[in-house]
């Protein structure tokens, strides 16, 4: 492993552009300045937008609205289907319903406390003074929300937090949110400003004279390479989870725009940054494709718990309360089974590694609902998280109303991604990125509920009032796709598929993948240390150059391929993978999910080093050979102090 | 457990003609995925040479749609309100011959294998299921309240996950489940009201075009879809549409 303390090589830090002024007025500020496009010009401009989950769904339909010319691009068949679909929980908003002190100032500091002081300040702030008019326009687009007796809107709470500013939809929030920015790009696409490209892969984005001015895809069905050029690309393209081979994301979630726009100039940051999910079924086999997440509201009225003694053999309902050890209640006494991910996850980790866990090879804890039951009865679970029941029984076969659920931590979330500035603007200008694909407003750890109102807010409101700016400065361009820099790469693309396709190997790409998956999870995933993660840093080298020579991956280049397609995504995951262990050996320190064995107090909980460590991370490609090139971001904390984040 | 599977092979052009092809899996865990067993036997076809099975799938959670077959002539399988990623071999008998296709109707052409065209489904969205607000037009969301009961209707109709087994099911290939779903969520909602009466016109228009066929009320759809829609939104949105023809004629909307 080579030295991760490496010299910046002449690479400026880039600008923020964080406005100035208090933090209460600092998005007004970027407001009442920005430059504007004026409405008889908008469709002059083509923004092309990579991606159509939540982010990328409400930024193409808000930017058609305004008289953008729009292309969208996403691999599934329709765009109703992107991941965003499958969240369960719920949607922040600082709304105060509930009267219970809720306020922008305490969605933004719980944010920040909840990201253990990695995110940047100006951004959550913003984010938490948005989050209320999410609410409001995915109502007025017909999202059926749950709603009390007089039809009021209802509320839970979600973990890390003690007010209930959670808004949900059964245990389908996700979808309802998706479904309502899929129907305003549905609308954009009848009025003719939208254009909607389904099944379509983009490969590579196309640089023109240091701007981001096209993309590079693959049509899934032809295997059609085709250039498209725009006046600005915006990637929505979601997490990368999926680089560990189990998790929670749709199978189709991946790294490969994210990467290449990395490839291409972009900074990359905090790649180690990855959230575990505490309450997800189980493991139960070598042949399992994924791993299915039960939202964390259960949390809520579920207590978790283990047997207090090792090797326990009576099933759960004839072990009396003497003989259960409440663990989270017993650690963190104010928040109980309400902790923030990281901390749930890793107190269930331990608690298994000691020895109390349940089920197969002892990897589970309960998730107890017989207290709820008794208080409020069957139908009161039955209405709030009826299909999660219902999905627990499908793929466990058994019933989690009559038996504990039986739960563990797995691989979620990514807080890493593109670096962006104020604006959501990555390092290459006209290259913007949104949703779960950029770095921003999480830290170290996401609380829940925050990252569909992280996408909405950037889809909806943020960008359509950033992009502009770049826009109106640079003014419209007709990019012919003829130019050199796209048909370039667009044979390096034909080229790369045939090389994989020619290979004759023993091992097929998810065989590949699940090693992979296997080395980061061990050693970059839960927990991490030095030596672990140099280990794995030689694995993965290892790995890849086997990869490269022992593919098997079949079929043609022509028509569908999705064997082919598996094989782009993986060769993607080898690169960013050694990214990740590189920022995570970097970084010596312990916050949130990152949680360095080396760095922690005697109890242990992870221990911050905000002097030498309190920034993010941006790793600049270093080109063919030479290594990623660090670049640090600061974080200034103007109106809050760096504190101790304690849940006890 | 060992499994006998016959699936149905069709090459990417669609003027090639498909047929079954016939393919024994030994070592089944029961507790594997109907889609993680496909995985399987795809990872031997790959290294024997063989093209592995076109099929769709993402979430594997039941919620996106994608996933799509037609097992033992049932559309996603054996079972009552799951989708076929949702389906677990524990399901089928040792031995069994299971027989797989692609979700068939003239609406939902077959790209390559078991993969189907559904793209017919967002072009009836695009004909009007949606409320035309535009961002930053929204008041403030408790202005209009929406009795419990209501927003849990709504729910219930716009759970739907535009897989197409209501269509696959049927004998006349009708979209009305699918069509009536969106039509009852918005139709039952204070937001959908102003464009209530277009609304049922366009979608209804846009899926004959599509060639989906009309409803008989054999209700097949309905025991077949995963997120239990009832055939009540049929109900609905046949009294829609008859009083929206009816307004239309009287020159009330356009
Ligand atoms: C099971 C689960 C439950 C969750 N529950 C919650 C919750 O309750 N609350 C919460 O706040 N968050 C939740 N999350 C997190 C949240 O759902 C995601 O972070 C968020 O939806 C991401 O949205 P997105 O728009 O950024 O990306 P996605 O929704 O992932 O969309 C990515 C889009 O990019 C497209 N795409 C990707 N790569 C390419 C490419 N190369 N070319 C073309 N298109 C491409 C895809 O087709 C897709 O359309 C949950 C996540 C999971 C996995
Ligand atoms: S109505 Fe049911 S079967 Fe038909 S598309 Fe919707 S979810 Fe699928
Ligand atoms: S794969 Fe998403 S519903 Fe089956």
């Amino acid at each position: 492993m080579p030295n991760a303390d490496v010299d910046n090589k002449g690479i400026t830090l880039p600008d923020a552009r964080i406005p100035s002024g208090p933090l209460s007025g600092k998005w007004q500020k970027l407001k009442d300045n920005v430059a504007l496009v004026s409405p008889q010009n908008r469709p002059k401009f083509k923004v092309i937008v990579v991606g159509t989950g939540l982010a990328g769904s409400s930024a193409a339909s808000s930017l058609g609205e305004m008289g953008y010319n729009v292309e969208v691009f996403c691999i599934q068949d329709s765009p109703r289907r992107a991941h965003s679909v499958a969240a369960q929980g719920g949607i922040n908003a600082a709304k105060n319903y509930r009267n219970d002190c809720d306020s922008v100032y305490r969605l933004f500091y719980e944010t920040i406390k909840g990201g253990d002081f990695r995110a940047r300040e100006a951004n959550v702030y913003r984010l938490a003074e948005i989050s209320a008019k999410i609410i409001d326009h995915c109502v007025a687009l017909g999202v059926p929300f749950a709603r009390e007796y007089g039809g009021m809107l209802a509320n839970r709470s979600f973990g890390g937090v003690q007010v209930s500013r959670t808004f949900y939809a059964r245990g389908a929030t996700g979808q309802q949110l998706l479904l309502a920015a899929y129907s305003s790009l549905n609308r954009q696409v009848a009025l003719g400003t939208v254009s909607i490209h389904p099944r379509m892969e983009i490969l590579d984005i196309v640089i023109i004279d240091g701007h981001a001015k096209g993309v590079i895809a693959r049509d899934l069905v032809s295997g059609r390479i085709t250039a498209h050029s725009a006046d600005a690309v915006v990637l929505a393209t979601g997490g990368y989870g999926n680089i560990y081979y189990l998790s929670t994301n749709g199978r189709g979630s991946n790294a490969t725009a994210i990467w290449r726009a990395y490839k291409r100039g972009a900074a990359f940051a905090n790649p180690c940054f990855t959230q575990i999910h505490p309450t997800c079924i189980p493991i139960s086999g070598d042949y399992q494709s994924k791993l299915t997440l039960m939202s964390e509201s259960l949390r809520n009225d579920g207590r978790i718990w283990v047997p207090a003694r090792k090797g326990e053999q009576r099933s759960p309902s004839n072990i009396p309360e003497s003989d259960r050890d409440y663990f989270l209640e017993r650690l963190y006494p104010a928040y109980g089974n309400l902790v923030p991910r990281d901390i749930a996850s890793r107190a269930i980790k331990r608690i298994c590694d000691e020895g109390y866990g349940v089920g197969p090879g002892g990897l589970g804890v309960y998730l107890d609902f017989s207290d709820t039951i008794r208080k409020k009865g069957v139908d009161y679970l039955k209405e709030r998280y009826g299909n999660l029941f219902d999905i627990y029984k499908e793929i466990t076969g058994e019933n989690a109303y009559v038996s504990p659920m039986r739960i563990y931590p797995a691989v979620h979330y990514v807080m890493g991604g593109l670096w962006v500035d104020y604006h959501l603007m990555s390092t290459i200008p006209g290259l913007f990125v949104i949703g779960e694909a950029n770095f921003s407003d999480h830290g170290a750890n996401r609380l829940g509920a925050s990252a569909l109102m992280q996408g909405l807010a950037d889809g909806f409101f943020i960008l359509p009032n950033t992009i502009c700016d770049y826009l109106a400065k640079v003014g419209p361009r007709k990019i012919s796709t003829e130019r050199t820099e796209f048909s370039s790469l667009e044979r390096e693309l034909i080229e790369k598929n045939k090389r994989l396709l020619e290979n004759k190997g023993k091992k097929t790409v998810s065989q590949f993948h699940k090693e992979l998956g296997k080395i980061l999870w061990d050693h970059c995933g839960m927990m991490r240390n030095g030596p672990g993660l140099k280990e794995a840093f030689t694995q993965i080298l290892e790995l890849k150059e086997r990869f490269m020579k022992e593919v098997m991956v079949g079929g043609e280049p022509e028509g569908l391929n999705q064997s082919l397609e598996y094989a782009l995504r993986v060769a993607d995951y080898f690169e960013l993978a050694e990214l990740m262990c590189r920022d995570a050996l970097n970084r010596e320190e312990s916050c949130g999910c990152h949680f360095r064995e080396e760095y922690q107090t005697p109890e242990g909980e992870g221990m911050r080093n905000d002097k030498d460590y309190g920034y993010v991370a941006l790793w600049f490609h270093g080109g063919k050979e030479g290594n990623p090139i660090l670049v640090k971001e600061p974080l200034v904390y103007e109106e809050i102090q760096f504190s101790t984040r304690s849940y006890k | 457990m060992k499994v006998r599977l016959k699936i149905w092979r069709q090459p990417f052009q669609n003027n090639k003609e498909g047929g079954f092809a016939f393919y024994t899996l030994e070592e089944v865990n029961p507790n594997m995925s109907f889609l993680e067993m496909l995985d399987q036997l795809n990872n031997t076809l790959i290294l024997k040479g063989d093209e592995p099975i076109a099929f769709d799938s993402d979430c594997r959670e039941g919620i996106c749609g994608s996933c799509s077959l037609m097992i033992n002539g049932k559309p996603h399988g054996p079972g009552y309100g799951i989708t076929t990623c949702q389906l677990y071999m524990r399901r089928f008998k040792d031995n069994e011959e299971i027989i797989v296709e692609p979700f068939r109707s003239r609406a939902f052409p077959v790209i390559k294998d078991l993969i189907v065209d559904r793209s017919a489904f967002d072009r009836i969205m695009q004909a009007g299921g949606y409320i035309s607000v535009s961002t930053g037009q929204a008041p403030e969301a408790n202005t209009i309240p929406i009795p419990h009961h209501v927003a849990e209707k709504a729910f219930d109709a716009a759970h739907c996950i535009g897989c197409g087994a209501c269509v696959a099911v049927c004998k006349n290939g009708s979209a009305s489940l699918f069509v009536g779903a969106k039509i009852t969520h918005l139709s039952l909602l204070p937001q959908g009201q102003a464009e209530r009466r277009r609304r049922i016109l366009q979608m209804v228009e846009q899926a004959d075009k599509e060639g989906f066929g009309a409803c008989s009320f054999t209700r097949a759809c309905e025991a077949v879809c995963p997120k239990s829609i009832s055939v009540e939104v049929i109900s609905k949105m046949h009294r829609e549409y008859l009083i929206s023809t009816l307004i239309k004629r009287l020159g009330w909307i356009y």
